[in-house]
């Protein structure tokens, strides 16, 4: 069972940041209209604690993604073939853009993904800022409320979509390369 | 008795809505950088500060610095004050929606006639 390097962290950036970020969208939701709800019951120190907690993890998950995507994956992903190289495999972006049947998964799903997905560890922070700072008194504030709710479900549609293509790029053009790590050996 | 530092003092909404907006503004700024960094190829080596990574690299470091000064000044501005919340947010409703039009890169060609 062999990854290369450029296979694992990317799957490190999609999975392990991205996927994580956005599986904990629905705990979040809850546990946020659970606290601001108006008439719901007051919830206990450890209850706000653990949910500041939780946004807070969040917000470094987001931010995780968008730069480890950005700084790490994205090079890899347009480097550009050297002269005389015929086997662009190993170039994810020429790949793509090698063959109509497959240049839009770039032209749209790579341009698209790489700016969208910013929006997430924006919106996060201000969400998770509104809830440290006002807490409780969110059930009495509604416009602040609302808005730190539009912006949780902005962040989730934004990750969604940076996400789902994410996936299909990594189908179609797989960012492979660097040293190959062995984490099983398997029988002869 | 345990004390809720956010129950002892009353909160106004100024904190608040400049994180709104501020935010809001952030997230329409990486929309626009697009939109520029693709239409005037003097924008796009403008905002390559990082070689391997391009122009993104530029356009969402310098709409993330934006946010963070605008989040700033606001804040300052709007401490201990109660603000107008509805048109805050219909402000920083409509800079989202634009960040996820100019974030969609079919729009982007529409823009430029392409």
């Amino acid at each position: 069972m062999e990854i290369t390097l450029r296979d694992l962290v990317t799957a490190l950036h999609g999975m392990g940041f991205g996927a994580l970020f956005m599986l904990a969208f629905s705990g979040a939701i809850a546990e946020m209209y659970r606290m601001a709800a108006p008439g719901a019951p007051e919830p206990g120190a450890r209850s706000r604690r653990l949910l500041y907690v939780y946004l807070g993890v969040m917000v470094i998950l987001a931010w995780a993604t968008v730069l480890s995507g950005t700084y790490i994956i994205y090079p890899w992903y347009r480097a550009v073939p050297p002269a005389g190289v015929t086997d662009i495999t190993l170039y994810p972006k020429a790949l793509l853009l090698s063959s109509p049947s497959t240049a839009e998964w770039h032209n749209l799903g790579m341009e698209w993904k790489e700016h969208v997905g910013w929006i997430a560890p924006i919106a996060m922070t201000m969400v998770a800022y509104i809830f440290a700072k006002y807490g409780r008194l969110l059930a009495r504030e509604r416009q602040v409320r609302l808005a730190a709710f539009v912006f949780v479900v902005v962040a989730f549609v934004a990750t969604a979509v940076a996400g789902a293509f994410g996936a299909f790029l990594n189908k179609y053009a797989p960012i492979r390369g660097g040293p190959t790590i062995t984490i099983l050996q398997g029988e002869q | 008795m345990t004390m809720n530092t956010h129950d002892t003092f009353e909160l106004t909404n100024g904190p608040g809505a400049a994180a709104i907006l501020s935010a809001g503004l952030g997230c329409f700024l990486v929309g626009l950088f697009f939109l520029a960094e693709d239409a005037v190829p003097a924008a796009k080596t403008f905002f390559t500060f990082y070689q391997p990574s391009g122009a993104l690299s530029g356009t969402t470091t310098m709409a993330v610095a934006l946010w963070l000064i605008v989040w700033f000044a606001l804040a300052r501005a709007w401490r201990g004050k109660t603000v107008s919340m509805p048109w805050v947010n219909a402000a920083a409703f409509l800079l989202l929606a634009l960040s996820f039009l100019l974030t969609f890169p079919p729009f982007i060609d529409f823009l430029q006639g392409k």
